[in-house]
């Protein structure tokens, strides 16, 4: 993937707007909020919840689109919208790449965290 | 001219996500509003009805009570159900869109939220919910509970329907020679605590006053909300002001000024009650022959010499805890023929 895992344009607005040392307890929050979402995914996946599913990756686009994880944002919106379908297939494949791109996404806002 | 930027509020947010909560809750602080927040609706709907707040930032998508659910909770409760809701989710599907303005929201805006866009609808709605209160608060003030949650049920339409009921007329005996002798400010003061005793005493039993007219009142019991008991209450009102204006006198009379004495008419029956004026200027109003006799037994009162004269049709709905005199038919202004009235022994209570 070559995009850039965090928008600086739009991580910039939001230091803009709310403040840059809001932004860092809000990473942190995010940081420390996203594994147990992906841990919960992977649940409802399992588990064959549907509607679980489709509202964690709910959150999960909310709350990337939020940091500029524009990427990250883009697939859980893809799960959302197909959520009935992921879940009767029951591949752990696209949950596995979501948490990949989050990796990637903790990665860059901590490099940010400490710039 | 007031101005029409609506300040501060108190907000609550709704967001199950915490970093979707702090996040509005930090641009709504900064945008200088004082903001609570809460996980899911069920503790939304805990604190509204705990708290006054003035809008509601509500996620849709939460677990236990989702935004719906709230939205359906709100429509219900009579207290909440003006408070002004703006759902901020990022739901998919113009379809939840509109099933959230069906439910009665505000309006709609997608996370992220735009903090200039998030401004603006805070402002709009804020100013919204103003005026609402505004209006409420001269409703309140010209129009009785009754009418007030009348018109909010049923809507503001001109025009009547037939209901039982009594009407009360009633005002104070000698006013103007009253006024005459006395500065016009302790006129004014007069009228004010007699108002707020009369007005005590007719609501209290379940009666609305429809009309002021210097000194003297008008009445309804049993509309637009209907009474079990009208003829009763009436009568019951009229015998509790009497005491009440007998206790103003001791007062009165203690601070060297001249009692005052009112006269009551009381008629039950058949009348047209609703809403007459125009679109601009209307009253709530009871219509009718019964409403003319009513009128009419107040103004003898003062030849008959009783505080409180009612009709057969009053008198026949009493209880006998209630002692009348019957004073035999009496000839009145704008009636054929004799009518019989009868006198309530104020003091029987």
């Amino acid at each position: 993937m070559s995009a850039p895992a965090i928008d600086a344009a739009t991580f910039n607005a939001l230091k803009e707007t709310t403040g840059a040392e809001f932004v860092l307890e809000l990473v942190d929050t995010f940081l420390q909020e996203a594994p147990a979402m992906l841990e919960d995914l992977r649940g409802a996946l399992a588990a064959k919840d549907a509607d679980k599913f489709r509202r964690i990756a709910h959150t999960l686009k909310s709350n990337s689109n939020t940091f500029g994880a524009l990427t990250l944002g883009a697939m859980a919106r893809e799960l959302e919208l197909s959520s009935a379908s992921k879940v009767s297939e029951g591949d752990a494949k696209p949950v596995d790449a979501l948490a990949g791109e989050f990796s990637r996404v903790a990665a860059a806002l901590t490099a940010l965290r400490h710039a | 001219m007031r101005e029409l930027r609506s300040g501060p509020g108190r907000l609550l947010v709704v967001d199950d996500n915490k970093v979707n909560r702090l996040l509005l809750t930090r641009n709504l602080e900064l945008q200088g509003h004082s903001v609570a927040s809460a996980e899911n609706g069920r503790v939304a709907l805990e604190l509204l009805r705990r708290e006054a707040f003035d809008l509601l930032l509500l996620d849709m998508e939460m677990p236990e009570m989702d935004g719906f659910q709230v939205l359906e909770q709100l429509a219900g409760d009579r207290q909440l159900r003006d408070l002004p809701v703006i759902v901020t989710s990022s739901l998919e599907g113009v379809e939840n869109v509109v099933r959230c303005i069906e439910l009665g929201a505000e309006d709609y805006l997608s996370k992220p939220v735009n903090p200039g866009l998030l401004k603006a609808r805070i402002g709009t709605s804020l100013e919204k919910k103003r005026l609402r209160d505004q209006q409420k608060e001269l409703m309140r003030r010209f129009a009785t509970p009754e009418v007030e949650q009348d018109l909010q049920t049923s809507g503001f339409s001109l025009g009547g329907k037939l209901v039982h009921a009594a009407v009360m007329f009633s005002d104070i005996r000698g006013f103007t020679s009253l006024a005459e002798s006395q500065p016009p400010e302790e006129t004014i003061e007069l009228l004010n605590t007699y108002y707020e005793l009369m007005f005590d005493a007719i609501s209290g039993h379940g009666g609305i006053v429809t009309l002021m007219m210097g000194d003297g009142l008008m009445s309804v019991f049993g509309a637009p909300v209907p009474l079990v008991d009208h003829g009763e209450s009436a009568v019951r009102a009229a015998q509790e002001m009497v005491e009440l204006v007998d206790l103003f006198n001791v007062e009165r009379t203690a601070a060297g000024k001249a009692p005052i004495r009112i006269g009551i008419g009381i008629a039950s029956g058949e009348m047209v009650a609703g809403y007459t004026g125009t679109n601009k200027r209307a009253t709530y109003t009871c219509i009718g022959d019964t409403v003319n006799l009513a009128a009419r037994l107040e103004t003898h009162t003062k030849v008959a010499q009783r505080v409180i004269l009612i009709d057969e049709a009053t008198r026949s709905s009493l209880s006998e805890r209630i002692a009348v005199e019957p004073l035999g038919p009496v000839p009145l202004k704008g009636k054929a023929v004799a009518v019989e009235i009868f006198a309530v022994d104020p003091g029987q209570r």
